[in-house]
C-alpha cells in the first residue's frame, strides 16, 4: 500500500483553454490540488464548469496547457503520446456515462480486452476476466453481447473492464447519468466496494447530488476554479 | 463476495506486468475483432463485396481479351520468316521466288500460304483460311498436330482441307464433311471436304484455321481469270539459326529490290504484331477502361471504409483511451479493408473462369486463342489489395489522429 | 407538403467525402458509358456522311469491299453508259472508274507500319464527291505522278504531307495537296490518278464504278438491270449503304464491348449508391422520425430520399459529361476489319448521347436509392424516433 502522506495526485497551476473559432476559451485556470491513495473523490459543478475537462486531464486523455500533473510520481503532462498510451494501459481505469462497450464484443472479451496488452497468457487472462466478471454479478451473462444487456448491466461489465488490470485509479464520468434509480445505486456500490475493499483510489464526474453522497469527499468546480469552501 | 479475493489471487507483483507487448499481442484477437467488425453491417459489406466481385471479374476479363489479341504474335515462332509484296499485304508474290528463296543458305525449308477470305454461310462467320502448299506447309508448324493417317488422306484429296480443333466443335464440322465457301477474293462457289483436324501442341496454338491445297486453287484459276495464276500470299521460311533472322530477311529483300513484285521479311512474330499494331487503340482503349473499373470501384470501397470508420470514432476513441496506439487502429481498418477486398477478389477470380470459357464460346473464332493466364489471376489480386489499402488510407489516418476527447464526444 | 430540396441538398453537403466518392464512381461510369456512344457516332458520322445517297457504287457480287472487287473494263464500259446515269454540266456522264489498292506505310511517330487506302479515280471523282476539298495545296494533275492526301494520312503518315514524296509501285510519287473531307472515310485516303495507278499496279482493272443518278428514284430498276446482266456479275449499292457496311463489324463490336461495360460498370456505381443511401437512411432514423411526427407523410419522406439519389446520379451525370466532352479533342485510327485499312474517326458528342448519358446517370441513381428509400419510408414514427 501507498504511503498515506503523499498524494497519488498532485495538480499544480494546471490550467487549459480551447479555441472556439477565434477566440479562445479559458475552462480550467490555475487548479492546484491532491488526491490522495485510496480516496473517493467527486467532481461535481455546473456544465461548463471544466469538471470533465480536469477528469480527461488526470486520465491522460487530454493534455493541459501549463501546470504540471503527476500521478503516482510521474509528471504525465510531459509524456509522448506513445507513452502516455502504456502510462494509461498500465494507471488508469475508464468508466464513461454511456458504457463503450465494443458492440463486436462479448462481455467476456470487452473484460478482456485491456489484458490484450498485457505479457499474460490465455489461461491467466481467462482465470482473471472470470472472476472480475464473477465480482460485478455477470457470471451468466459472459457470453453476452452489450446489445443483449441492459443499461445497469452494461456498466457493470465497464467496471469490471475498468479494474482488471488493477490500475493505480479510476476515473468515471457521469457513470449513473443514464442509468435508472436502482441501477445507479447498483452501480455507486459497486465503486464504494472498489473504494472500500480494494483500496482504490477513485475520481467520479457527476451533477447527482445523491451519487456524489458515495464519494468521501466532494470538490465543487465553478467557471474554471476550484471552489475550496468543501 | 469478498473482493478482496481478487488481490489475493492476482495482486502480488500485477502492476509489473502490464506493459506493452509491442508487435505480437494476441494476434488471435486481433483478426476475431476485424472479423467480426466486418460483418457487422451485413448489407454494407455484402454490397461492397459484390461490387468488388464484378469489377474484379471485369478486369481480369477486359485482361484477357487484351491477351487474346496479342495471342498470335505470343504462339509464332522466331525461327520462321514470312515474306510478303512490300506494296501490302494484299499484293501477291510469284510462285516462281519459291525456288530462288530456298537457295539462300541458312534457310531450311520454305512453304507458302495465301489467304482465301471465303465466307461460309453468312459473313459473321468468320475463321481464317488459306491456300497452302500442302506438301511442305505442316513440315514448318509442328505445333499443328496431325494424325498421319490423316495427313495422308488429306494430301491425296486435291478438294480436302484440314481444320483446327476450336474450328471444328464451334461449327461441328467432322471428318469427311463438306465445308461450302463462297469466295470475296477468288470468285465463286468453292467446296472442300474435311480430311484432317489438328490439335494444338501448346495452350496458345490457334486451332481456328482452315486449309487446302494452293494447287486446287491455282488450277481453278487457270480456267477462271488466267492472269490470277501462279501466285501466292506470303512465303514462310523456316531458317536453321533464329540469331540470323535478320540478316537472311535482309538477303530474300535484296534478292529481289527492283523487281516487279519487291518483298519485305520479317519474323513471324514481327509480322503478327504488324497485325495487332493495326488495331492497337483498341488494345490502348480497352486497356485503360479496365484500370477505369478498378478505380470505379476503388470510389466504392473508399466510400464504404469512410462510412464506417465515421460510425466508429466513439470506439477508436474509447480504445485509445484503454491504451491502444494508433498503429492498433490502423490496422483493424487496414485489415477489414483487406477482408473485403480479399473476398470480393477471391470470388470474382474464381468467377472469371466460367465466365471466360462462356466468353470463349460465344464468340467462337473471333479469338482463336481465349484463356487466362496466371499473370492475370495475379493482376487481378494485386489490383484488389491496391483497392483494400488505398480504401483504408484516409479513414485509417483519421482514426489514429482523432483525439480521444473528441471522439468520445461524438458517442450517442 | 414535400420536404423542401435544401434539406435534401444540405444531407449530402455535410458528408462531402461519401458524397464526392459516390458521385465519383458514378461520374466515371458515366464518362465510359458517353464515350462509347461518342466512339460508336463517330464512327457512323465519318463512313455514313462518306456515301451520299444519289451517289451508287458497283462492285464485284460478293466482294463485300471494293479492295477485293474487279471490273473488267468492258464491265466498267457497259455500267458507265446505262440511261439512269446523270450527266454533268459539260455533257460528260457522272461515273467514276475506281481503282482502290492498300499500301503498308510507316507511321510518323512510331514507324509502325498500318494499311492505307490508295484510290485511282477518274475525272469526274472530285465532282461526284462534294464532300472533298483541297484544305491545301493543289489537285493532282491527270496522268501525272502526282497524288493527294487526306488530311488524317498527311499527319498520320511519313512522306503524305505537301511536297513530301512517297515510293510505291517503283516510282515516285509526289504529294500535290491535302484533302479535307469532312472528317468522312476519304480524309484517310490517299487520291491518284486512276490509269497512272493501274499502271504503276501492273492492275488491267478497276475496282469499283462510282455513278451519280439523276433522279435517286431509278435506283431499283438500275440494281435489277445489272444484277441480272448475265455478262456483268456485279453488285449495285447505294453509296451511303456501302460505306455503313463497310463498318458494320467495327461498329459492333464497339456497341457490343461498350454495352457489357456499361451495364458491368453501371452495377458497381449502384452499389455504391446503395451502400450511401442505407447509411443515410441509418444516420438520420431519428431525423425521419421527427418529420413524420411533424405530419409529413411516408411518401414525402420517400421521393425526399430518392430526391437525395438522384441529386447523387445528377452530379455523377454532369462531371461524366464534362469530363467525356474533353474526349472530342482526341481521334482514334484503328484498322476497320472489313476494309483492311487504316481508319480515322473521332469522339463525337451530340445532343441525343448527351440526354442518354444524363438519364443513364439519373437512372442508376434511382436503382441504387430505391430500396433504401423505401426502407426509410416504412420506418415506424415510434421506433425511428428512439433510434438515437
Amino acid at each position: 500500500m501507498e504511503n498515506l502522506s503523499e498524494p497519488i495526485v498532485q495538480i499544480r497551476q494546471l490550467t487549459k483553454s480551447y479555441h472556439r473559432g477565434e477566440q479562445l476559451v479559458p475552462v480550467l485556470t490555475n487548479i492546484s490540488f491532491d488526491i490522495f491513495s485510496g480516496e473517493f473523490i467527486a467532481l461535481m459543478g455546473p456544465s461548463g464548469s471544466g469538471k470533465s475537462t480536469l477528469l480527461n486531464l488526470i486520465a491522460g486523455i487530454d493534455k493541459p496547457d501549463s501546470g504540471s500533473l503527476k500521478v503516482s510520481g510521474i509528471d504525465i503532462a510531459t509524456l509522448s503520446e506513445a507513452d502516455l498510451a502504456d502510462w494509461r494501459a498500465a494507471n488508469v481505469g475508464f468508466i464513461f456515462q454511456f458504457y463503450n462497450l465494443m458492440p463486436v464484443l462479448t462481455a467476456f472479451e470487452n473484460v478482456e480486452l485491456p489484458l490484450l496488452l498485457t505479457r499474460l497468457s490465455r489461461n491467466q487472462r481467462r482465470e482473471r476476466v472470470e472472476l472480475a466478471l464473477s465480482m460485478v454479478g455477470l457470471t451468466d451473462r459472459m457470453e453476452h453481447y452489450p446489445s443483449e444487456l441492459s443499461g445497469g448491466q452494461q456498466q457493470r461489465v465497464a467496471i469490471a473492464r475498468a479494474f482488471i488490470t488493477d490500475p493505480v485509479i479510476l476515473v468515471a464520468d457521469e457513470p449513473t447519468g443514464d442509468l435508472d434509480r436502482a441501477s445507479a445505486n447498483d452501480i455507486l456500490a459497486m465503486l464504494e466496494r472498489l473504494n472500500s475493499e480494494m483500496g482504490k483510489t477513485i475520481i467520479m464526474v457527476t451533477h447527482d447530488p445523491h451519487a456524489a453522497k458515495s464519494a468521501h469527499s466532494i470538490r465543487h468546480l465553478e467557471k474554471g476554479e476550484l471552489d475550496v469552501t468543501n | 463476495m469478498e473482493w478482496r479475493i481478487f488481490y489475493l489471487a492476482f495482486l502480488p507483483g500485477f502492476s509489473s506486468i502490464i506493459r506493452r507487448v509491442s508487435g505480437e499481442f494476441a494476434k488471435m484477437h486481433f483478426l476475431k475483432l476485424i472479423l467480426r467488425n466486418t460483418l457487422r453491417h451485413k448489407l454494407r459489406t455484402g454490397l461492397t463485396v459484390l461490387g468488388l466481385m464484378v469489377a474484379i471479374l471485369a478486369f481480369g476479363l477486359l485482361r484477357t481479351v487484351v491477351d487474346a489479341w496479342y495471342a498470335g504474335a505470343e504462339g509464332a515462332s522466331s525461327a520462321r520468316l514470312v515474306t510478303r509484296n512490300a506494296i501490302s499485304l494484299v499484293f501477291p508474290l510469284p510462285i516462281n521466288y519459291q525456288e530462288r528463296i530456298r537457295r539462300i543458305q541458312g534457310v531450311t525449308a520454305i512453304s507458302h500460304a495465301s489467304w482465301f477470305g471465303g465466307v461460309y454461310v453468312t459473313p459473321k462467320n468468320f475463321f481464317p483460311q488459306f491456300a497452302v502448299d500442302a506438301k511442305t506447309y505442316f513440315n514448318l508448324y509442328p505445333e499443328y498436330l496431325i494424325p498421319p493417317a490423316e495427313l495422308k488422306a488429306f494430301l491425296t484429296d486435291r478438294k480436302g482441307c484440314v481444320i483446327g480443333r476450336k474450328l471444328a466443335s464451334t461449327y461441328g464440322f467432322k471428318i469427311g464433311d463438306t465445308i461450302p465457301l463462297r469466295g470475296t477474293i477468288y470468285p465463286g462457289s468453292w467446296s472442300f471436304t474435311v480430311r484432317a483436324i489438328y490439335d494444338g501442341a501448346e495452350a496458345g496454338t490457334d486451332t481456328s484455321q482452315f486449309f487446302f491445297h494452293w494447287d486446287y486453287l491455282n488450277e481453278t484459276m487457270k480456267k477462271a481469270v488466267a492472269r490470277r495464276t501462279d501466285w501466292i500470299g506470303v512465303y514462310v521460311i523456316e531458317i536453321s539459326d533464329p540469331d540470323r533472322a535478320a540478316e537472311i530477311s535482309t538477303e530474300v529483300d535484296a534478292m529481289f529490290r527492283n523487281s516487279l513484285a519487291e518483298t519485305l521479311t520479317e519474323t513471324e512474330k514481327a509480322f503478327q504484331l504488324g497485325f495487332v499494331s493495326m488495331t492497337e487503340a483498341i488494345v490502348v482503349a480497352i486497356r485503360i477502361v479496365s484500370f477505369l473499373v478498378i478505380f470505379i470501384i476503388l470510389a466504392v470501397m473508399a466510400n464504404t471504409m469512410a462510412m464506417t470508420a465515421r460510425e466508429r470514432i466513439a470506439e477508436y476513441a474509447t480504445l485509445k483511451a484503454l491504451g491502444f496506439g494508433p498503429r492498433f487502429l490502423a490496422g483493424l481498418i487496414y485489415g477489414e479493408s483487406l477482408a473485403i477486398a480479399l473476398a470480393g477478389a477471391m470470388t470474382g477470380i474464381l468467377l472469371t473462369f466460367p465466365v471466360a470459357d462462356r466468353f470463349s464460346e460465344q464468340v467462337g473464332t473471333l479469338f482463336p486463342v481465349f484463356g487466362v493466364s496466371l499473370e492475370t489471376v495475379y493482376m487481378q489480386a494485386a489490383a484488389a489489395i491496391a483497392v483494400g489499402l488505398a480504401a483504408a488510407i484516409l479513414p485509417a489516418y483519421r482514426a489514429a489522429r482523432v483525439s480521444i476527447v473528441e471522439g468520445l464526444r461524438s458517442i450517442g | 407538403m414535400s420536404v423542401p430540396l435544401s434539406y435534401i441538398w444540405r444531407n449530402l453537403a455535410a458528408r462531402k467525402l461519401t458524397t464526392l466518392l459516390t458521385a465519383g464512381g458514378m461520374a466515371l461510369v458515366v464518362f465510359v458509358f458517353a464515350t462509347v456512344l461518342m466512339l460508336e457516332e463517330g464512327l457512323r458520322k465519318t463512313l455514313v456522311e462518306t456515301g451520299s445517297p444519289d451517289n451508287v457504287v458497283i462492285t464485284r457480287r460478293s466482294a463485300g469491299t471494293e479492295v477485293q472487287s474487279v471490273i473488267d473494263r468492258d464491265q466498267a464500259a457497259i455500267v458507265e453508259n446505262q440511261p439512269e446515269v446523270a450527266y454533268s454540266a459539260n455533257g460528260l456522264r457522272l461515273a467514276s472508274k475506281e481503282t482502290i489498292v492498300l499500301i503498308s506505310l510507316a507511321k510518323r511517330n512510331s514507324d509502325k507500319a498500318s494499311n492505307v487506302l490508295i484510290r485511282g479515280v477518274g475525272q469526274k471523282g472530285i465532282e461526284l464527291r462534294p464532300q472533298v476539298e483541297i484544305a491545301e495545296g493543289r489537285m493532282f494533275r491527270p496522268g501525272s505522278t502526282e497524288i493527294i492526301a487526306g488530311k488524317s494520312v498527311a499527319e498520320r503518315y511519313k512522306g503524305a504531307g505537301v511536297g513530301e514524296t512517297l515510293r510505291f509501285g517503283q516510282r515516285e510519287w509526289t504529294v500535290v495537296g491535302i484533302m479535307d473531307a469532312g472528317k468522312t472515310g476519304f480524309d484517310s485516303e490517299i487520291w491518284g490518278d486512276v490509269d497512272q495507278l493501274m499502271q504503276a499496279f501492273r492492275r488491267p482493272v478497276y475496282s469499283s464504278v462510282i455513278l451519280k443518278l439523276n433522279d435517286p428514284a431509278v435506283f431499283p430498276q438500275l440494281k435489277i438491270r445489272i444484277e441480272n446482266d448475265p455478262r456483268l456479275t456485279l453488285e449495285v449499292k447505294q453509296e451511303s449503304v456501302f460505306y455503313a457496311e463497310q463498318s458494320q463489324l467495327l461498329a459492333n463490336f464497339i456497341r457490343y464491348l461498350g454495352m457489357i461495360l456499361s451495364i458491368i460498370f453501371s452495377i458497381g456505381a449502384i452499389i455504391g449508391a446503395m451502400i450511401t443511401m442505407y447509411a443515410s437512411v441509418a444516420n438520420r432514423a431519428t431525423e425521419i422520425g421527427t418529420l413524420r411526427a411533424l405530419g409529413f407523410r411516408r411518401k414525402n419522406i420517400l421521393a425526399a430520399f430518392l430526391m437525395e439519389a438522384l441529386m447523387l446520379g445528377a452530379a455523377g451525370g454532369v462531371v461524366g459529361l464534362v469530363l467525356a466532352s474533353f474526349m472530342q479533342l482526341f481521334t482514334i485510327s484503328t484498322m476497320n476489319w472489313q476494309s483492311f485499312s487504316e481508319l480515322a474517326f473521332s469522339f463525337t458528342l451530340n445532343g441525343a448521347i448527351i440526354i442518354k448519358s444524363f438519364a443513364f446517370a439519373l437512372i442508376m441513381g434511382v436503382t441504387g436509392g430505391f430500396l433504401p428509400a423505401a426502407r426509410a419510408a416504412r420506418l415506424n414514427i415510434v421506433d425511428s424516433l428512439r433510434a438515437a
